[in-house]
């Protein structure tokens, strides 16, 4: 068993940050993560970092952004942690060497972004996320910060007690993916999950691979609530064979979107007569699949971006990377014709609730980064407000974990007396786990928390301990198989319906369609099974995990998305056309109960440290 | 249309299996999920025209090294075959992703971003170290043939051990040491426009160790710190920020025996790197560098 202070699992923006916090305040940290750190998808970021480091600029015009674009679904304690700390955060990036674009005075460049009254956003040219993700790994090096790269976590260790708000969390259960032994590994002080995004829960998506939800599906089996899970964000400029994002800065340039028609249909048919190409994200999505459903796209498909007329030169000096990324991932030349783009999955704003420092429900066990959720998003993220809160709450958690005193957290956690029970969802099939009849079987994770079966709980060394026999006979049955269901398949037919059904536009028949073919997934689960017998780099093994945490956060997705009968954010019902602010101004809490999910509701925090957050229209 | 042919052995039982389950999945609907995704196939097939790709489009071969060392029947490295439908904008992983989800869930790679910015999925395409991500079907000549680095041990399939690979790039003190902090924590270290473009190009680097697999003399010389670690130690040396005596320190470092004088200007490097970082050049400014310097002591 190995034995560490602070454990961060994962090793992007998030995960770094946490580890280098928890090192700095004494403690000895390892990363567990299962690609090497400098392959997180972080580095995929473009952007840029939004903090308020400017005369002229203050962290509350920051908050106050972030509360509106979040449509008044972000609790104001998250925000204001996030607006107050993002400077310094943002500025020890630099001291530790961070290469971004520069000033004629020598200092770090800022520019504007959507949504935001300043031109706040910092930025290392259009690679934001890889130097950011570098940085942090060079000072992990550079402290000696124990990685362990190449683990694939797959469970908790958390204690059996009834009540989720007392168990505890001792550590974790990890294979070495290059030798397949099955570890413990125990945290003395802590947990911290960094685990990243939920993008492969969809057929089309701007994320990794790699992104497949692990550590909030884990926290939520364990008990912990996942909250917002059905405001997903959606990017109007993805490549349609593969995903990969074309950046805002295109239509920052002057990039024009046409339909099949040659039409300039933003303008044409009034989606945004204002802003046109430059609407927010929500708004041209929209504007894009209606094109596509009316007949207008291209092959039934997408539509084009083009940004020929810009001419060359203006092209390869902002847009260099444009080209490359249409050229390389869609065969396109985009100096000689106009780019293919549809909508695809961007990013979750709901996760695993946290407070203002990092903890979750469960006695040491915290969360950071996309995985979590704080809530600095609510119901629509701005862009460059995802890099801050990775270093903002990554360093917070590590601080906390490493048995810093950040002080009292304002948000609650959990069942309190303010809580609000959903009452009589009507769900077309039953959510939650498959009764397999067998005690025993545990080849999907099993449902519940108990690493002691049930029995009296246990001390530290025995959960962690119990936890990996049950890891090991969840991998031996998995391997044992046979015959049965190949993941793969799974995966695809859920993605498809999640893509189908859960997308940017949504209405009742498809929600619950998507709650159905859920469940025949969760069913033809029970029979999946791990075609390649080798415990060397086994890829067919760590897909076929991944699957089960992607069945569970496809449904919490799409139970939150059924149950929210209004429009807000980046979540439109097409029966409910308005933000329905008397009834909603909470949060989706979903919490997984002996393999039930149950829906409850927290209020939104819109009270400030000195000022109450009015909710006001959001116009386009 | 896609069998599997195992080039050099016969077919073991499980090949046996991945075939039968291959021409299953095209000539009728063999497991639960193919079942529902024919359906579906053939109902977005009403509203697309044309027929479905891999039923009557192009195919081309894909052929692709084997090994496990556990596996009975992969220990002998081999080639296996796979028919992949061609499908506009299709890169060399879109196509590997295909064959092992399609046909053999056993096959091996590393993989993660496909969009050039992770470096998991450097591989020999073709007889040339490339991004598989980033390399398009429609620029290589069938059949596309894949492999694992060249130089590097192979762990399986087209997985290959890095550690080599981050122990050098560990070696050149990969982190910023400046010699003073600016005043005041929210102060900026100053750094002019011309000093960031001059390390812009350094600082792409995405780790991925097709230079170091292309490089003739770190193969031959395990201890060469190879040009990925050298171009990590150009991007601070060459920041103003560190200050002088840093510099002094890390050109030191590059003098040696096993940093910048091995390298023979060859160029492999350059030529193979996906972020096109003038690998070659930053290595001959370091030599005349460390020249300049060791004539200042005399
Ligand atoms: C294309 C793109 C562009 C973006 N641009 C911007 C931008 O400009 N500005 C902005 O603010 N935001 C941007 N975002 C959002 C932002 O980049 C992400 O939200 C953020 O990087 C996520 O960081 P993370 O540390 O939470 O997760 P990741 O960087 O995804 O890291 C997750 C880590 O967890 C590990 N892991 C996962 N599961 C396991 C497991 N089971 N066991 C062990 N380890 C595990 C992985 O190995 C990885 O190291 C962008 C996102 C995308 C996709
Ligand atoms: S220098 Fe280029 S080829 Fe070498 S590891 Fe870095 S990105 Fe890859
Ligand atoms: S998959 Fe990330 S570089 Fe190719």
């Amino acid at each position: 068993m190995h034995e560490h202070d602070v454990l961060v699992i994962g090793g992007g923006g998030a995960g770094l940050r946490a580890a280098i916090a928890a090192h700095e305040e004494g403690a000895d940290v390892a990363i567990v993560t299962k690609l090497h750190p400098v392959r997180s998808h972080t580095g995929a970021a473009e952007g840029g970092i939004n903090a308020a480091i400017r005369e002229g600029d203050d962290w509350e015009l920051h908050a106050y952004d972030t509360m509106k674009g979040s449509d008044y679904l972000g609790d104001a304690p998250a925000i204001e942690t996030l607006a107050q700390d993002s400077p310094e955060e943002t500025v020890q990036l630099e001291h530790w060497g961070m290469p971004f674009s520069r000033e004629d005075d020598g200092r770090v460049s800022q520019r504007p972004f959507g949504g935001l009254s300043f031109p706040r956003t910092t930025y290392a040219g259009a690679e934001t996320g890889h130097h950011l993700l570098h940085v942090m790994y060079e000072q992990v090096v550079k402290r000696g910060i124990q990685v362990y790269d190449e683990w694939y976590v797959s469970n908790l260790a958390v204690t059996d007690h009834d009540d989720p708000d007392e168990r505890e969390c001792h550590g974790v259960v990890a294979y070495d993916i290059k030798t397949g032994a099955v570890e413990g590994f125990k945290a003395r002080n802590g947990v911290i999950l960094a685990t990243g995004g939920t993008g492969q829960v969809y057929d089309h998506t701007t994320n990794a691979v790699a992104n497949t939800g692990d550590g909030a599906a884990m926290a939520y089996r364990a008990g912990v609530p996942l909250e917002d899970m059905e405001f997903v964000q959606f990017h109007p400029t993805t490549l349609p064979s593969t995903g990969v994002l074309i950046s805002e800065g295109v239509r920052g340039e002057g990039g024009i979107l046409y339909n099949s028609e040659g039409e300039r249909f933003m303008f044409e048919y009034g989606y945004a007569n204002n802003a046109g190409e430059l609407a927010s994200r929500d708004v041209v999505s929209r504007a894009e699949l209606t094109e596509v459903n009316s007949g207008r796209g291209v092959e039934d498909e997408y539509v084009y971006l083009d940004m020929r007329h810009l001419g060359e030169e203006r092209i390869t000096d902002r847009l260099e990377n444009i080209l490359h990324l249409a050229r390389d991932f869609e065969g396109v030349d985009g100096l000689e014709e106009p780019m293919p783009v549809k909508p695809g999955q961007h990013y979750e704003m709901g996760g695993i609730e946290t407070d203002e420092n990092g903890e979750t429900l469960i006695d040491g066990l915290y969360a950071a980064g996309e995985c979590a959720c704080v809530s600095v998003h609510g119901s629509n993220r701005l862009g460059g407000n995802a890099l801050p809160e990775l270093i903002v709450f990554g360093a917070r958690a590590g601080r906390h974990a490493a048995g810093a005193d950040l002080g009292e957290a304002e948000i609650t956690k959990g069942k309190t007396a303010e809580i609000e029970e959903e009452d009589g969802l009507d769900t077309p099939v039953e959510p939650g786990a498959v009764p397999s009849g067998d005690d025993e079987a545990v080849a999907d994770g099993g449902d519940d928390v108990a690493a002691d079966g049930g029995a009296a709980v246990v001390e530290p060394d025995e959960t962690v301990r119990r936890a990996v026999e049950r890891e090991r006979t969840r991998i031996e049955e998995l391997m044992e198989k046979d015959e049965g269901v190949k993941h793969s398949d799974l995966r695809a037919d859920l993605q498809q319906s999640m893509t189908e059904n859960v997308n940017v536009f949504r209405n009742e028949e498809g929600l619950k369609q998507a709650l159905e073919d859920i469940r025949e997934v969760r069913e033809a689960y029970q029979d999946v099974y791990v075609n390649d017998p080798s415990r060397t780099f086994n890829t067919d093994l760590i897909h076929t995990i991944e699957t089960r945490n992607l069945i569970d956060l496809a449904e919490a997705i799409t139970l939150g998305a059924l149950a929210r009968d209004e429009f807000r954010g980046a979540h439109w019902r097409q029966e409910h056309q308005e933000r329905k602010d008397d009834e909603w101004l909470k949060h989706t809490m979903l919490s997984w109960n002996d393999g039930t999910p149950e829906l409850w509701y927290k209020p939104v925090i819109l009270d400030g440290e000195d000022k109450t957050y009015e909710p006001k229209e959001r116009s386009y | 249309m896609s069998t599997q042919v195992p080039e050099e052995k016969e077919q073991t039982e499980t090949e046996q299996e991945v075939n039968a389950e291959t021409e299953a999945e095209i000539t009728e609907s063999a497991s639960y999920g193919d079942q529902r995704r024919a359906d579906r196939d053939a109902q977005r097939q009403q509203s697309v025209s044309g027929a479905p790709a891999d039923i009557e489009g192009e195919s081309f071969q894909l052929k692709v090294f084997r090994y496990d060392p556990e596996v009975e029947g992969k220990m002998e490295p081999r080639f296996d075959d796979f028919a992949i439908p061609k499908e506009k904008g299709m890169t060399v992983l879109d196509a590997l992703i295909y064959a092992r989800d399609r046909y053999d869930t056993t096959l091996t790679f590393r993989h993660s971003c496909r969009q050039a910015v992770c470096g998991s999925d450097a591989l020999f395409i073709n007889g040339r170290q490339r991004l598989g991500c980033q390399t398009q079907i429609s620029d290589l000549e069938a059949p596309v043939r894949v492999e694992p680095l060249p130089h590097q041990d192979v762990v399986k399939d087209l997985v290959v051990d890095m550690e080599h690979f981050y122990d050098q790039m560990h070696a050149v003190e990969p982190f910023f040491q400046p010699e003073e902090d600016p005043d005041g924590d929210l102060e900026e270290y100053r750094q002019t426009r011309e000093n960031r473009e001059k390390i812009k190009m350094s600082t792409r680097c995405i780790w991925c160790g097709a230079c170091m697999s292309s490089c003739n003399v770190a193969a031959g010389d395990n201890q060469y710190l190879g040009p990925a670690a050298i171009n990590k130690a150009y991007r601070f040396a060459m920041d103003e920020r560190e200050g002088e005596n840093m510099k002094e320190h890390r050109l030191n470092v590059m003098d040696q025996e096993h940093g910048v004088w091995r390298c023979q200007t060859q160029f492999s490097c350059t030529n193979v790197c996906p972020k096109d970082i003038p690998l070659t050049e930053h290595i001959q400014e370091l030599k005349r560098e460390a020249v300049k310097q060791n004539l200042k002591f005399w």
